[in-house]
């Protein structure tokens, strides 16, 4: 039996370096969990026929020594993420019959190395929701407690890796669709910095926001994830050349070649509309900062207060342009048959009306709504306004501390059904999230305890563009304090 | 917002609705735009965006990609010939 609690990425590399298993015996190992596991936690939507064909190629990788370090690990994708050949469905009913044809940036990438890509996971319809519970697919359960959801938008691939049903996966964050789970599962979870993964191949939600983001059961699997995605690809007009990634890293030098000493708290943020439980563990973790060295500094940050409120007139704006494209004339659903379909306006009308879940059609209208004339100026430039103010200010307070530190989440997992009426409660779960994808720097999210009813707590981290290290360097460190104790 | 308007946005945003659709949109847009219209209190002062441009256009050259056509047009709702059927415009 390998121990599939505790493997990580260079674990397994070794094991299979030292013959320990090979791949294809470590990928039947994952696929009998997902047998056991997968129909209570519906994390996958389709495991990939072709898996153990992918296993056999990357045993041969190893016995020609041409294996590199992600070669055979097993990795499960959201199903916004194209794969030439299989069906990538976005969570919605429009694309359930949608075959991908050409693969993703990073599916190329994972590809070349020979990892095992498992399967397509459940989210959120076209990643729009914090609980993966607008899935045309059915609900996903959270495995600490399957009353509860997993978080979301990326909730399958969070219960992939926190059940074992993989050892690392990809989400994609447009605001906390990674970290946010993450927090509700236990895990690391990543959002890059916009522009350091290429978003070519991924079905795109707010193209302003959107960045692929690995989930990791530790910091280092996390962090090899985010090293071998994070290249420039031409492919990607917002991925950021190499050269311009080096200007950032240098302007921060002293962050991103020594460790983060200085840690800003923003306490004006989070005063109210928390779960006592959340708050009382961030306090400790800062106490556990403080202990271990650290310099905490208080931090104001007036317009980040704003941050929901612009993201959700920015991601709606965005969303009624991208899914426009949807429209049942090319792929996917479609009423093109349909006797009652009388012109192509028919087609577009019923396909698009039948074909888009409730979520999709709120953010299909609530865009068209703050972009019509008339509007445009009181909702979407405001808000572009107010993001730049906010970006000015996170850049501003990385002079004076190297890291931001907030509560990834304001509650734990909650009740399955919860919140579902009740849309402005829902977006509240990512408040403390937005802030980083407004203003395109890394954060990342740290497992950080849990509460009395043994529910994963989480402590969020942000550091400026590209410094991606910082965040690793720090969550390292806490995981070192946390074992300690 | 009344019903008027959600009808007047479905129709520019191609969505179908029922009428049950309608009342539930309205209600939801109630309760989102009193959430997001505090952002009207933001108090600004003068923001210039300062955009960091650079050319991201790729040269006009062919290049292969990795595309398969029967991929593509195998998965037309409707076709002949190998070309994409859409119904008559009017």
């Amino acid at each position: 039996m390998i121990d599939l609690k505790n493997l990580t990425i260079e674990k397994a590399h070794r094991g299979f370096k030292n013959g320990e298993y090979t791949c294809r015996e470590l990928t039947e190992a994952y696929l009998g969990i997902i047998r056991d596991k997968n129909k209570e936690l519906n994390a996958y939507l389709e495991v990939f026929d072709d898996v153990l064909t992918q296993a056999a190629e990357a045993d041969k990788r190893f016995k020609a020594g041409k294996a590199e370090l992600l070669t055979g690990i097993p990795i499960a994708i959201k199903d916004n993420i194209l794969f030439q050949g299989h069906t990538a469905s976005a969570g919605s009913k429009i694309l359930e019959n949608y075959t991908a044809s050409y693969d993703a940036f990073v599916i190329k990438k994972l590809k070349e190395a020979g990892a095992i890509i498992l399967g397509r996971t459940n989210m959120d319809e076209f990643a729009m929701g914090s609980s993966t519970q607008t899935s045309a697919y059915g609900v996903s359960r959270n495995p600490y407690d399957l009353s509860r959801v997993p978080g979301g938008s990326s909730g399958g691939s969070a219960i992939a890796v926190a059940a074992n049903l993989s050892l690392v996966s990809l989400g994609t964050e447009t605001c906390g669709s990674v970290r946010e789970p993450a927090a509700f599962c236990g895990l690391v979870g990543l959002k890059p910095t916009y522009g350091a993964v290429s978003r070519n191949g991924i079905i795109a939600m707010g193209n302003s926001l959107d960045q692929v983001s690995p989930f990791g059961k530790n910091v280092r699997d996390t962090e090899i994830i985010f090293n071998f995605l994070s290249k420039y690809d031409s492919e990607d007009s917002t991925s950021v050349p190499g050269e311009r990634r080096r200007l950032n890293f240098l302007e921060n030098e002293g962050l991103t070649s020594g460790s983060p000493k200085t840690i800003g708290v923003p306490w004006h943020l989070f005063e109210k509309g928390m779960d006592p439980e959340v708050i009382d563990n961030f306090k400790q973790s800062v106490e556990k900062f403080k202990k271990a060295g650290y310099e905490i500094k208080e931090i104001e940050l007036p317009f980040s207060k704003y941050s929901l409120e612009a993201y959700y007139i920015i991601m709606p704006a965005e969303v009624s342009t991208n899914l426009a494209r949807f429209d049942g004339i090319r792929y996917g659903y479609s009423q093109q048959g349909s006797s009652e379909a009388k012109n192509l306006k028919d087609v577009y009308m019923k396909s698009r009306g039948k074909g888009f879940g409730q979520e999709a059609r709120r953010r299909i209208l609530l865009g068209t709504y703050v972009l019509s004339h008339g509007y445009y100026d009181a909702y979407y430039n405001k808000a572009i306004k107010v993001r730049e103010k906010i970006k000015a200010e996170i850049i501003e307070a990385f002079k004076k501390v190297d890291l931001i530190a907030t509560p990834t989440a304001p509650m734990p997992a909650f009740k399955l059904g919860e919140k579902l009426d009740d849309p402005v409660a829902m977006y509240l779960c990512d408040i403390f999230s937005a802030p980083a994808n407004l203003s395109g720097v890394p954060s990342i999210a740290l497992p950080s305890g849990k509460t009395k009813n043994d529910l994963p707590l989480s402590i969020q981290f942000m550091a400026p563009h590209f410094c991606e290290n910082a965040l690793f360097a720090v969550g390292k460190r806490f995981e070192a304090i946390r074992e300690s104790e | 917002m009344d019903i008027k308007d959600v009808e007047n946005l479905a129709e520019l945003a191609r969505l179908e609705l029922t009428a049950e659709e309608k009342k539930s949109l309205l209600k939801d847009f109630d309760s989102i735009l009193a959430y997001v219209d505090s952002i009207k209190n933001a108090k600004l002062g003068d923001v210039e965006p300062e955009y960091n441009m650079q050319n991201v256009w790729r040269e006009d050259k062919l290049e292969p990609r990795e595309f398969s056509k029967e991929l593509l047009t195998g998965q037309f709702p409707d076709s002949q010939e190998g070309f994409l059927k859409v119904k008559k415009i009017l």
